[in-house]
């Protein structure tokens, strides 16, 4: 079989076209990292578990440890350097900070992906704490201060649409 | 994680420290079937090749190193096995649907709400976007939904190859550990029949409020007369034994009976289920537990269904 076990990818990442090289083998969250220097997409179970490296491909939310960098291939894709416009945070990094949504900070990437997303499609409070943040490890905050994050952004956005 | 020179701990440590990358492999994305089973199956006379759909049970099992393919054959190009079509008497689900497009389907829920309801308790939104149907059915893991569901329903699972294709029941395709699936073969659709006067329920015992594989699951369906007396009756259960399990001699027991017997579910029923039943223990839970839950999951579901009229 004569395939090359290397190719060249070309993806958007946050609104840029960027190309690489890289083997057929890497992670897309390790191709974000290494390849495209975007290391706010943290890695940390690499089985899917914890959500750390959650990205949005076409806009929803992936694990982005179980996808092959290849499979992004002429996708789009956004990361959390994504979300702050000229230094200005978004209304949920805002809610975040505001809310202590955050200690040590290695799963909040993932978390402000999965959020911001959920906000996108219009999600239910009940479902983004349920389901959406049951797709994310955080171990300081017991997710009260996460919770509290997602009530003042809702809040935030329904005073200001 | 890490492993510098001069950071190597006792053998213990190393283990746990190894790098979670996938081992070294080929890697192709065909656009057809036609192309895909070729592909497949030159590859499998050589060893090797494993297709990949959604990704979310094999790719942590390539990062861990447990499955090392010389070829990866990427599915996730293949349009034609994105389907959905709901017809009135079956639907039939290309084996790439994403689970995030079932959940999300109109048409699909009024069909078969049972599948709807049981997509919504696998894993979460993060994991529902890439896993598809027909990767969760091929994986068959004991304790998923699922291939649980895909036996209760009597699901038909289309297995092609470079040589033709067959049809497999779903009792045919998880009748032991793992599926019926011959190497080079490729699973590309499932046909549900629409259970005419059924009602399904799944109840689930998860370990987490939300996402992972749980404990121990169960999907009852049942079919009444005007009386209430179960007429037919369909279960199957997840997590208890170490294939997906029917439960055909639980089946027999509620069948013949009303469902809101005396104290909720007769004993027998409950009784019939667990003989049949041997989950398996690890550190989330002894057997005898597993076995105490499949009980509450059972009584839980029948209950359930008992407060909706009858289809």
């Amino acid at each position: 079989m004569s395939v090359a076990a290397v190719r060249t990818v070309t993806l958007t990442v946050n609104g840029t076209e960027r190309t690489a090289r890289t083997e057929v083998r890497t992670l897309l969250s390790d191709f974000l990292r290494n390849a495209l220097g975007l290391t706010g997409t943290h890695v940390g179970c690499e089985e899917g578990i914890c959500g750390s490296c959650t990205v949005l491909l076409e806009g929803v939310p992936v694990r982005a440890c179980l996808m092959l960098a290849v499979q992004a291939e002429g996708a789009r894709v956004e990361t959390v350097e994504g979300l702050a416009q000229n230094g200005e945070l978004t209304g949920l990094q805002s809610a975040m900070r505001d809310e202590h949504g955050l200690q040590c900070g290695f799963c909040t990437p993932g978390i402000l992906m999965s959020l911001t997303a959920a906000e996108r499609e219009g999600l239910s409070e009940e479902e983004t704490t349920g389901q959406v943040l049951a797709g994310h490890r955080c171990r300081c905050t017991g997710y009260a201060g996460i919770r509290a994050a997602v009530a003042r952004r809702r809040k935030e956005s329904e005073a200001t649409p | 994680m890490g492993q510098g020179p001069g950071q190597a701990g006792p053998a213990d440590t190393r283990e746990r420290c190894r790098p979670v990358k996938p081992p070294v492999f080929e890697y192709m994305a065909p656009r057809t079937v036609e192309e895909t089973v070729r592909v497949l199956g030159a590859a499998e006379t050589a060893g090797g090749a494993v297709p990949l759909a959604g990704g979310q049970s094999l790719m942590p099992l390539l990062n861990r190193r447990r499955v090392r393919p010389s070829l990866l054959v990427d599915l996730n190009r293949v349009a034609d096995l994105d389907t959905l079509i709901v017809g009135e008497r079956t639907v039939r689900i290309g084996a790439l649907t994403r689970l995030r497009t079932l959940e999300a389907h109109g048409p699909l829920r009024t069909a078969l709400p049972v599948l709807h309801d049981t997509v919504r308790l696998v894993a979460h939104p993060q994991v529902r976007s890439r896993a598809t149907l027909g990767g969760s059915l091929c994986h068959a893991d004991p304790a998923a939904e699922l291939p649980t569901l895909a036996l209760a329903l009597g699901a038909r699972l289309r297995l092609a190859s470079a040589g033709g294709a067959r049809t497999e029941t779903a009792d045919e395709f998880f009748a032991a550990g793992g599926t019926s699936r011959l190497p080079g073969e490729l699973l590309t659709e499932v046909e549900f029949p629409v259970p005419e006067g059924f009602r399904f329920h799944f109840e689930e015992i998860p370990r987490h409020a939300h996402g992972g594989f749980p404990l121990v699951g169960v999907c009852v369906g049942v079919r009444r007369d005007a009386a209430g007396t179960v007429t037919h009756a369909r279960i199957a259960a997840a997590g208890a034994a170490d294939h997906p399990l029917r439960l055909t001699e639980a089946e027999r027991a509620l069948t013949g009976r009303q469902l809101g017997a005396p104290d909720g579910v007769a004993r027998d029923v409950l009784d019939a289920a667990t003989a049949q039943a041997s989950p398996p223990s690890d550190l989330h839970g002894s057997g005898a537990f597993r076995t105490a839950l499949l009980r509450t999951a059972l009584r839980r579901a029948v209950t359930t269904l008992n407060g909706q009229e009858t289809a």
